[in-house]
C-alpha cells in the first residue's frame, strides 16, 4: 500500500478511547479516501439505522480524511464529512491548508471521531502522541482568539515533547467558532482565518460533539509514493500549467463579484430575486485598495489564488479576510444588496470570526432580509434590527444572533430550508418559495437560469448527491466531468483550483504512480465513482430524522429558479420544465437509477452493493 | 557592477538568499524543493527552510542568514560546523554533531533545528550554490526568495531574526500597527 500512511486515528469522545484503525487494500482501492471513504465508513457503521441518526447527536461520526494525493499533488486539501445536518445525507466538504499534510506526516490518513465529549475539548496530536484536551478557555471564543490560543499553547507543548528541537513550527489547526459550538446548521469547520469546509454543516457536528478544535503536528515525511520519479515529474508538469493561469492567479475567484453579475447573469442578488447587476463599485479593481499585494495559498499550491484583504483604516479597521473571493462577494455582498468592497470584506470577516459558512450563513441572512422587505418579518421579530438591503451593520448584528442562536437567530441557525419551514409555521404562510436550497443545502452562487454560467445545466443542483454544493454539480453526459469527477477530487483529495487543464487520464496516471494500483478512466466512471455516487444517493434518500427527500419530487430546482429573471441582458429567461424533466430522466438512467431516481436493484448488484439493495427494500424505496 | 565599484564595495563569488517576507504566499514549495533535494522525500520538518505561520497571512520563510561572523560555528563544541569556502554556507558534519543545541543558542535568529529523525542539526547548505528553494519560489513568480551576490560589507548578522521577531515586523507592515497587535499579543 503506497501513498497512504496506513492507519487512521479513531477517537471516541464519550469514552475517551483512542485507537488506530486500518482499512483493507480492497476498501481503499474502491473508495480511495476523502469523500469516497467517508461514505463507505458511514454506510458500514450507520447505514442500517441511518434514518434515526441525528446528525447533531452523539451517534454521528465526524470524519476528517486525507487521500492518496495529499502532499504530493500540488495543492492540498482535507475532506471533512459525516452525516450532514443540512442534507441528512453525506457531503464531502473540503478545506485547504496544511492540516492534511501534518496529519499524514504524523502517520495518519485521517481521523474518525465518534461519540460526544462531556465537556468542551480539543484533540491534540503530535505524531503518535494523541490527547483529548480541555477547551474550556476557548469555548465561546471567536476565530482569532481561538487560533491564537491554540497555536501558542500547542507550540509550547510540542517544545515539551521535543525539548531540544529548536524553534518549533506551529501545528495545523481545524476549529469551529461560536456558530459551530451552538450547533447551528450553517457552521463551517475552519482552517487559518478564512478557509472553511462549509458545505454540509460539519461545524455544527463538531459543536454537538463538544469538540472545539483538532490540532495536528507531524514530524515525519509524507508517505512515499509508489513511483516517486513519475509523481514528481507529473506534479511539476501540472504546476507549470497552473503557473500560466495568469488572470486566475492575479484575481483568484474574486474577479467574479462583478463578472457573474454583469456578464453571465448568474450571481445571487437580494436573495436571488435577480441574478444581474452591473455595479461599477464592485469591479474587481475596486477590491485592490484593500488587497495585501501578494498571492496567497496553501501547501504545495502552484496557483495561490487566494487573496488576503485587510481594512487598515476607517470604521471597519481590523478586518482581515481572504476576500475578494467570489462566493463571499456574492453571499455576503450582492445577495444582501451590498456592492462596496469595504463592506463586503467587513461582513466576510464578521462571518469568519463567528465560524459561519459564508454561503450557508449568508443565504439565511438573505432569506431574512427578503422576508423583512415583504413585511413578513418585522423589526420586532428581529429584536429591533432594521434589516434593509445593504445595511451592513444590521447584517453583522443578525449574523451574531445566528451564531449564538439568540432570538430569531435560533430559527435562522437552522439554515434556509428549515428556517423557511419554521418561520412559515409561525407566520401561517408558505415561505419555502423564498428558500434557495437544494436538499437543505443553500445553493452556491452560480445560478442556472441564464444558462451562461460555467455551471449551466438545469440539473446541476437538482440531481447532485451533495445538493446545492456548486463544487459537486451534476451534468450530462454523466461520464464526462460532473459529479463523478468531483468524487475523484474529493476522494483522492486535491484542490480543483490547482488542477486547471489536467485531464482525467493524467489524474489517473498520477493515482497509479502514487498508489501503484491500476486504474482506468472507464473503471472510474463506470464502476468506482458510480459506486460512491450510489452510496451517497442511497444515504441521501434515506435521510431523516427531521427531513426526508422524496425521490424525483424533491429532485427539482428551488421555486425561485423557475421564476423568470427580472432584469439584465437575460431578462425573462428561466428554465424550461419539459427540458428539465427530460434531462433529469436522462441523468437518472445514465446513473442506473429508476425513473424516480432510486438506484435500481440490478445496478446495485452490479456494483456489489447488495446490502444497499436490502436496505432500500426494507424502507420500501425499492419494491 | 558599476555601482558596486563606485561605492567601493567588493564582492566574491558567494551568493546570498534575499527574502521579501511580505511577498510570501505560504505555498511552501520551497520546503518541498529543499526536502526533495536533500532527503528524497517531501518532508517539511526536515527542510532546511521552514515557513512559519504564527499568524495566517503572515508567512515567514526562515533559513540560515550566513552571518559574517558565524556565531553557530564558533559555538559548536565538537567542530561539527564549518564554513564552506566556496559558497559561504554552514556545513554540518552529521557524524560529529551531538545535537547539543549550542549552535541554536548562539544563533541570533534561532535558525538551526534538529532533524526530525536523526540526532543532528539542520542548517541550509545553499545547495552548493544553486538553491532549490529559490528556484521553486522564482518559477512560481512569488519573488519572495531571490539569489543575490554576497557583499563583503553587508552585515547579514543584523538580518538574522527569530520567527517571532520577523512575524511582528511583517505583521505590522501588512496588517498595520493596531491590527498586528490584536492578532499576535
Ligand atoms: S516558495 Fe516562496 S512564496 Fe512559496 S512559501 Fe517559499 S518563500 Fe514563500
Ligand atoms: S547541535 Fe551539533 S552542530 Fe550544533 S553546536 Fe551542538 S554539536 Fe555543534
Ligand atoms: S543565521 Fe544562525 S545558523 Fe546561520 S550563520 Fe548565522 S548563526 Fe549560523
Ligand atoms: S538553499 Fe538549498 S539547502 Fe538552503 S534552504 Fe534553500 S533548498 Fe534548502
Amino acid at each position: 500500500m503506497r501513498g497512504y500512511a496506513g492507519k487512521f486515528l479513531e477517537i471516541d469522545l464519550s469514552s475517551r478511547n483512542i485507537k488506530d484503525t486500518k482499512f483493507s487494500d480492497e476498501v481503499l482501492r474502491d473508495y480511495i479516501g476523502g469523500r469516497g471513504l467517508a461514505t463507505k465508513i458511514l454506510w458500514d457503521r450507520l447505514g442500517r439505522k441511518w434514518e434515526t441518526v441525528d446528525p447533531l447527536g452523539p451517534e454521528n461520526i465526524l470524519l476528517v480524511l486525507t487521500g492518496p494525493f495529499t502532499g504530493y499533488f500540488p495543492g492540498t486539501k482535507v475532506c471533512v464529512s459525516g452525516k450532514s445536518p443540512q442534507s441528512n445525507g453525506v457531503i464531502g466538504s473540503t478545506v485547504a491548508g496544511e492540516f492534511g499534510v501534518d496529519l499524514k506526516c504524523a502517520g495518519y490518513d485521517g481521523l474518525i471521531i465518534t461519540g460526544n465529549a462531556e465537556k468542551p475539548c480539543y484533540i491534540f496530536t503530535c505524531d503518535s502522541q494523541v490527547e483529548i484536551k480541555d477547551a474550556s478557555p476557548i469555548w465561546g471564543k471567536k476565530a482569532r482568539e481561538t487560533l491564537r490560543f491554540l497555536v501558542r499553547k500547542s507550540i509550547a507543548e510540542i517544545k515539551d515533547i521535543r525539548p531540544s528541537h529548536g524553534e518549533v513550527k506551529e501545528p495545523s489547526v481545524l476549529y469551529i467558532g461560536p456558530a459551530g459550538e451552538n450547533k447551528t446548521r450553517v457552521a463551517a469547520v475552519v482552517a487559518k482565518y478564512a478557509h472553511g469546509a462549509g458545505y454540509g454543516g460539519y461545524g455544527g457536528v463538531m459543536g454537538a460533539k463538544n469538540l472545539k478544535a483538532i490540532v495536528a503536528k507531524g514530524f515525519g515525511p509524507v508517505p512515499d509514493p509508489y513511483d516517486k520519479e513519475k509523481v514528481i515529474d507529473l506534479a511539476q508538469r501540472f504546476s507549470e500549467r497552473n503557473f500560466k493561469m495568469e488572470r486566475f492567479r492575479r484575481w483568484g475567484t474574486g474577479g467574479g463579484g462583478y463578472f457573474f453579475g454583469a456578464e453571465t447573469s448568474s450571481e445571487p442578488v437580494r436573495n436571488w430575486q435577480s441574478e444581474w447587476h452591473n455595479k461599477e463599485s464592485y469591479r474587481k479593481e475596486e477590491f485592490d485598495k484593500y488587497w495585501v499585494k501578494k498571492y496567497w495559498g496553501d501547501f504545495g499550491c502552484p496557483t495561490t489564488c487566494l487573496k488576503l484583504a485587510v481594512l487598515k483604516t476607517g470604521r471597519f479597521r481590523g478586518a482581515i479576510c481572504d476576500n475578494p473571493d467570489y462566493e463571499l462577494e456574492a453571499y455576503l455582498g450582492t445577495n444582501l444588496g451590498i456592492f462596496t468592497p469595504e463592506e463586503n470584506i467587513y461582513l466576510s470577516y464578521v462571518s469568519n470570526e463567528l465560524g459561519l459558512c459564508g454561503i450557508q450563513g449568508g443565504a439565511v441572512l438573505g432569506l431574512a432580509a427578503e422576508l423583512y422587505e415583504k413585511g413578513i418579518l418585522t423589526k420586532k421579530d428581529l429584536d429591533g434590527i432594521e434589516l434593509e438591503w445593504a445595511n451592513v451593520e444590521a447584517f453583522a448584528a443578525l449574523a451574531e444572533k445566528v451564531a449564538f442562536r439568540k432570538g430569531i437567530g435560533d430559527i435562522l441557525a437552522e439554515g434556509v430550508y428549515r428556517a423557511a419551514i419554521k418561520l412559515g409555521e409561525i407566520k401561517g404562510a408558505n415561505l419555502l418559495k423564498y428558500a434557495v436550497h437544494e436538499k437543505g443545502v443553500a445553493i452556491g452562487a452560480h445560478g442556472v437560469r441564464s444558462g451562461e454560467d460555467f455551471i449551466s445545466q438545469n440539473i446541476a443542483y437538482a440531481c447532485s448527491v451533495q445538493g446545492g454544493d456548486h463544487t459537486s454539480s451534476a451534468s450530462l453526459p454523466i461520464d464526462q466531468g460532473g459529479e463523478l469527477s468531483s468524487i475523484m477530487a474529493d476522494s483522492a483529495v486535491f484542490c480543483i483550483f490547482a488542477a486547471f487543464g489536467i485531464e482525467d487520464n493524467e489524474k489517473i496516471s498520477f493515482y497509479e504512480a502514487i498508489t501503484g494500483w491500476k486504474l482506468t478512466k472507464k473503471e472510474w466512471y463506470k464502476e468506482k465513482a458510480l459506486r460512491i455516487l450510489h452510496l451517497q444517493r442511497a444515504l441521501l434518500l434515506l435521510g431523516g430524522p427531521d427531513a426526508k427527500w422524496r425521490p424525483k419530487l424533491d429532485d427539482d430546482n428551488p421555486p425561485r429558479f423557475w421564476e423568470p429573471l427580472p432584469s439584465g441582458p437575460y431578462k425573462g429567461k428561466t428554465l424550461d420544465r419539459k427540458k428539465f424533466e427530460e434531462a433529469r430522466l436522462e441523468y437518472f438512467e445514465a446513473a442506473g437509477w429508476n425513473e424516480n431516481g432510486v438506484p435500481k436493484a440490478e445496478t446495485l448488484r452490479k456494483l456489489g452493493l447488495e446490502d444497499v439493495e436490502a436496505k432500500l427494500k426494507d424502507v420500501a424505496l425499492i419494491k | 557592477m558599476l555601482c558596486s565599484k563606485l561605492c567601493g564595495m567588493s564582492r566574491d563569488e558567494r551568493v546570498w538568499i534575499k527574502r521579501n517576507y511580505g511577498n510570501c504566499s505560504g505555498c511552501r514549495r520551497c520546503e518541498i524543493a529543499c526536502s526533495l533535494y536533500h532527503e528524497g522525500k517531501i518532508w517539511p520538518e526536515a527542510s532546511k527552510i521552514r515557513i512559519f505561520m504564527i499568524v495566517p497571512g503572515v508567512e515567514i520563510p526562515h533559513l540560515c542568514f550566513q552571518c559574517e561572523d558565524y556565531p553557530c560555528v564558533e559555538a559548536c563544541p565538537t567542530g561539527a560546523l564549518s564554513v564552506n569556502g566556496k559558497t559561504g554556507a554552514v556545513n554540518v558534519d552529521v557524524a560529529k554533531c551531538t545535537a547539543c543545541g549550542q549552535c541554536i543558542e548562539a544563533c541570533p535568529g534561532n535558525v538551526p533545528h534538529l532533524h526530525p529523525e536523526g540526532n543532528y542539526i539542520v542548517i541550509c547548505d545553499l545547495c552548493d550554490g544553486k538553491p532549490k528553494c529559490v528556484k521553486a519560489c522564482q518559477e512560481g513568480r512569488w519573488n519572495t526568495l531571490m539569489l543575490i551576490p554576497r557583499e563583503k560589507e553587508v552585515s547579514y548578522r543584523t538580518l538574522a531574526k527569530t520567527p517571532v521577531e520577523l512575524t511582528h515586523e511583517v505583521a505590522r507592515q501588512i496588517l498595520g500597527e493596531e491590527t498586528a497587535k490584536e492578532v499576535i499579543d
